[in-house]
């Protein structure tokens, strides 16, 4: 099998194990269930002036990935073909790790996050969100009088 | 010689100090005239993608790069490393000299072809 030809990486399974145990062990998970090991994987970050979302969703057309904010919940939603031969061929799969289906993920959104503001890139199969913070919610100096 | 040593010492030192890698999704399938590879690479600008077959051991390594605004502060990520790699093992009977690669939308495909005289030959068996 060909299976047994790879060379394992030491770092990331010690990584991927370390991923089990803190999943095993997290205090207080997401309402929305498993927050780590989703398709398309999700890195969420923060300027005072903007969210930052990137999902990584690689091979898929930008025209057919769906990104939606409702009710301050963001959803990426859409689908991944599967690029192995089908049944017919003949042909024979060694490995088959990559995501293939239809995916949806949701991400709450900060209570400041601008709905009609946002804007959406895609490149290098990164999808990156960028949604701008109402300016209320900037911090704001106040003078003492 | 002892300096010889102590230079393989070192190099499998530098070697081992590599940092650590996210191991990236593949698919693998295999027809008569070859082996094609699916690497999942999302991040990855085509100029810091880095493949290398050497004897008969194939690296696929890549640096993740992403638009960052200034300051922004990470709260969550499953991407956490900014480079991918994964070594692959081939076997004799692969031409390395005929890889082919494409990489588009984070995807890498490779097309391995089966040497020439690798191909597959039809036996006739003999009833006797």
């Amino acid at each position: 099998m060909y299976r047994s030809l790879f060379a394992n990486d030491m770092y990331a399974e010690l990584d991927r194990l370390q991923r089990e145990m803190s999943r095993a062990f997290e205090y207080s998970p997401s309402i929305r269930g498993a927050v780590r090991g989703g398709f398309p994987a999700m890195n969420v970050g923060g300027t005072p002036e903007s969210v930052e979302i990137y999902a990584f969703a690689p091979g898929i057309d930008p025209a057919d990935i769906e990104v939606q904010i409702e009710k301050g919940v963001l959803t990426v939603a859409g689908e991944r073909a599967s690029a192995l031969p089908s049944g017919d061929t003949k042909a024979s799969v060694h490995i088959d790790e990559r995501f293939a289906g239809s995916f949806r993920r949701v991400v709450t959104l900060p209570e400041d996050a601008d709905p009609d503001r946002v804007t959406a890139q895609y490149r290098d199969g990164v999808l990156h969100i960028s949604i701008q913070r109402r300016e209320t919610s900037l911090p704001r100096r106040i003078s003492v009088q | 010689m002892m300096n010889d040593q102590t230079d393989v010492a070192r190099r499998e030192e530098s070697k081992a100090e590599a940092q650590a890698a996210l191991m990236c999704p593949v698919d693998v399938f295999e027809d008569a005239t070859g082996i094609t590879l699916l690497a999942d690479l999302p991040g990855v600008p085509k100029d810091a993608l880095h493949l290398q077959v050497e004897a008969e051991t194939l690296t696929i390594e890549g640096e993740v790069s992403l638009e960052v605004p200034e300051g922004m502060e990470a709260t969550h990520a499953e991407v956490n490393l900014p480079r991918y790699r994964r070594v692959f093992t081939l076997s004799r009977e692969l031409d390395t000299e005929q890889v082919r690669a494409e990489f588009r939308n984070g995807v890498l495909t490779l097309r391995i072809p089966r040497a020439e005289h690798a191909q597959p030959r039809r036996i006739d068996v003999e009833v006797v």
